[in-house]
């Protein structure tokens, strides 16, 4: 029997697209939840004092802002059942005010929950077989995956077992709950990355040996926050049966080894800057031949048995293209135009992956409704085998639609005010909360995005631009991506105003850049008037079918300073 | 101080010399890392002896001399450091098979954590120990029943269960 047959033997009437938690899981995060009931009793009784608390509640998601406790739920590499999603939707309602916000790590945060309440959240959470468990804290977060896992044309291997696999091993592990700072991890198994792989503490990209054998690529280092990185190379092709092996390495060296003097300095990034990647390299493999490895013999087992989860739905069997679609999207303009964005071709003939927007024009980026949470869960279930994604663009995807139920799932979300066609374009914006909500921040990001949004409000103008991705954060902590945005905004504080830096040229795939700092600050109101000039200078200058970030790469950043130049020549003191 | 070991409070049968005092003929005492190797040179081979050491130690510096040890006890800075849990580790699968104990501020909810990677006994101060009974270090062994990773001491392996259920 194959691992999925068996799976389907064993479990007959569960969903069959994404893992489902066995007894041993299930007891893992009921444990969590009463440990964590425990730790808020002992906080409040004096037994643990704030600062003995704050890591154990940050590995159970729940960090102190601006104005009041938020809670982190961890969405494991991006996939949740309809069930899950309305289970989300009841918590805002129950304890929250009715909304969550969908984060760049394919979590959801609810900004208003009581101290007091949040062990009741989390069991709420277990009883779908979810939880918030390290999703902040000095430990190894929430491991991220491709949204389009599975059902991506150019994949090479689904990278949510992969993930599972990393979220089981990383979950409380006795050695590296304490590290010098968080730790992040991406997988990706495609031949594009949308997982952002190379700006991680260590990325995983799933490749094929010359033998035909699968094994990862491992990548380390990579980060944005003050000094962003792009992640290097420390393992050209482990075997999957080393992973978890090669991993436990590279964990014991920057838990060893990572600098605890400077907060700032002290994500693994700095230990490869600062060391270089061959030191490190070399750490890794002496230490990786120093373990011992008969402890992970039986990987390769219980890597199939999680695979044997995230087995395909039953898919019919159909023509590549539909003709229902074709005859739709001719009457209807609207959703020809939503179809020409928002939609993306699936591995299955007849099917179709959909991006659904949570950046309706003027709206707060990733932001979702407790009704448009239950909106999205049934559309999932009518259309889409009840599974859905969350992206890291703070987006959410439908991954097997019928193209011949296109238009009837477009219908549905439109009545919900869910089927914005901007999925890339230049208003589908990734913002960090900033000053509304954030202890840290010394600008606004929100409030800027729904500015850049209402600007480019005209959706004909914005399909004419094109992708273009913008990136907004609220402080050097870069929370919104700036770095890797193909234009990035950095809200900054400059005696007492807030001042916006932009960037050019980022870039979170394979080709990864950070972006060049095109000049002086400008202001919050100055914001959407420079980038309408650059966009406007790119169209001026691009050639036939020329993305932003190639156009800025082709004719170089001097070039683009100028617009800056100009607007500061026109417009008095920026 | 007060020290825990499988979730009470006990008697310390060890006793820390201070730098500035003699080197006694018997009883079990813990050196700093410093004097360790006057103190392997003029003690009895069998002689009980202890190390304490800051948790930046390289365990290689310790290697020739963990056959005649009984005691390690690792120092912890700060809770929040873990760099004493991969030393712990390290002078395990080292072989080393006394007591190997953490000694700092550390707190009950640490408590499986060091035990998985090997220490046998915490050390705290006391005004930790008065608000962190030991009720509650006895509770923090109980919460899990078991955990994810393989190789780690203290609770069963999840992947070990669900071998053995797979088999039968
Ligand atoms: C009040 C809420 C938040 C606080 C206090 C906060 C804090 C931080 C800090 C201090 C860093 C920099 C860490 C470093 O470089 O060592 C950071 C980075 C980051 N945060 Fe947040 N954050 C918050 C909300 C968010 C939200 C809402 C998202 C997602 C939309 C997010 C995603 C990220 C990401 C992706 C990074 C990337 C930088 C990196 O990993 O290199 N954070 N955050
Ligand atoms: S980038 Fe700064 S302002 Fe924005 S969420 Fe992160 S820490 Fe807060």
């Amino acid at each position: 029997m194959t691992a999925v047959d068996l799976r389907v033997a064993q479990r007959p009437n569960a969903p069959l697209t994404t893992y489902r938690y066995d007894e041993y899981d299930a007891a893992f995060v009921r444990q969590r939840v009463a440990e964590f009931r425990e730790q808020v009793r002992r906080r409040l009784s004096g037994a643990l004092t704030e600062e003995e608390f704050r890591p154990f509640r940050l590995m159970n998601g729940l960090y102190l802002q601006l104005h009041a406790y938020m809670l982190r739920v961890a969405i494991p590499y991006g996939t949740l059942t309809a069930r899950q999603m309305r289970q989300l939707a009841d918590i805002a309602d129950k304890w929250d005010k009715g909304y969550g916000h969908f984060t760049t790590r394919q979590n959801l945060q609810y900004n208003w929950p009581k101290l007091v309440d949040t062990p009741d959240i989390l069991e709420a959470l277990a009883d779908v077989e979810m939880h918030a468990i390290q999703t902040s804290g000095n430990c190894i977060r929430n491991v991220t995956a491709d949204h389009f896992a599975g059902v991506a044309v150019d994949e090479i291997e689904d990278p949510r077992p992969t993930a599972e696999f990393l979220r089981q091993w990383s979950s409380l592990h006795p050695e590296f709950s304490f590290l010098p700072r968080k730790f992040k991890m991406a997988v990706t198994g495609a031949a594009h990355d949308r997982a952002a792989i190379l700006v991680h503490d260590i990325g995983l990209r799933i490749v094929r040996n010359d033998d035909g054998e699968i094994g990862y690529q491992v990548v380390v280092g990579g980060g944005l926050g003050r000094s962003p990185f792009v992640g290097k190379v420390v393992g050209e092709f482990v075997p999957r049966h080393d992973l978890l092996a090669f991993l436990e390495a590279i964990m014991r060296v920057y838990n060893r080894f990572g600098r605890r003097d400077n907060k700032y300095k002290a994500r693994i990034k700095i230990l490869v800057h600062e060391k270089g990647i061959d030191e490190i390299r070399a750490a890794v493999e002496n230490e990786f031949a120093a373990m011992d490895r008969s402890v992970f013999a039986h990987d390769p087992n219980e890597f199939e048995r999680i695979a044997g989860f995230f087995a395909p739905p039953p898919y019919e069997t159909l023509p590549r293209d539909s003709q229902l679609l074709r005859a739709a999207k001719l009457g209807t303009p609207a959703f020809a135009n939503f179809v020409d964005v928002n939609v993306s071709a699936h591995k299955i003939p007849g099917y179709a992956i959909v991006t659904v927007s949570l950046k309706p024009i003027g709206g707060v980026p990733g932001d979702a409704t407790s009704d448009q949470m239950r909106v999205l869960a049934d559309a999932s279930e009518r259309f889409g085998f009840g599974e859905l994604r969350v992206s890291h663009e703070q987006n959410i995807i439908l991954p097997h639609v019928k193209q011949d139920d296109l238009l009837a799932l477009w219908r549905m979300l439109d009545a919900a005010g869910l089927a914005t066609a901007n999925a890339g374009l230049v208003s589908d914006i990734i913002s960090c909360p900033g000053l509304d909500y954030c202890s840290l921040a010394t600008a606004r990001s929100i409030p800027i995005a729904q500015a850049i949004s209402k600007r480019f409000a005209d959706m004909s103008r914005q399909r004419r631009i094109g992708k273009l991705g913008i990136k907004i954060s609220g402080c050097i902590n870069a929370c919104g991506h700036h770095h890797v945005g193909a234009i990035g905004i950095l809200g900054l504080e400059k005696k007492g105003q807030e001042s916006y830096q932009i960037t050019l040229g980022g870039d979170p795939t394979f080709s990864a850049s950070i972006g060049e700092i095109l000049g002086p600050g400008v202001t919050a109101e100055q914001t959407p008037d420079v980038i309408e000039h650059l966009v406007d200078f790119y169209l001026a200058e691009r050639e036939e079918g020329e993305a932003f970030i190639d156009t800025w790469r082709r004719l170089g950043h001097a070039r683009f300073k100028d617009v800056l130049r100009r607007e500061g020549e026109d417009g008095a003191d920026i | 101080m007060a020290l825990i070991s499988e979730g009470r409070f006990i008697e310390d049968a060890w006793r820390r010399l201070a730098d500035e005092e003699a080197l006694p003929k018997a009883g079990k005492v813990i050196v700093s890392l410093p004097r360790l190797q006057h103190a392997l040179e003029v003690l009895a081979p069998d002689a009980a002896l202890g190390v304490i050491v800051p948790n930046v130690t390289d365990p290689s510096a310790l290697i020739d001399a963990l056959p005649r040890l009984g005691l390690i006890s690792i120092s912890f800075p700060a809770f929040s450091d873990g760099r004493g849990f991969s030393l712990a580790r390290l002078l395990r699968r080292a072989g080393f098979k006394g007591e190997l104990r953490a000694s700092g501020r550390l707190v009950a909810d640490q408590y499986s954590h060091a035990v998985g990677c090997g220490f046998d006994t915490i050390e705290i101060p006391d005004d930790l120990a008065e608000r962190q009974d030991e009720e509650q270090w006895r509770a923090a062994l109980n919460v899990y029943t078991m955990s994810y990773q393989r190789g780690y001491s203290g609770r069963g392996s999840i992947l070990e269960a669900r071998r053995s259920a797979a088999r039968s």
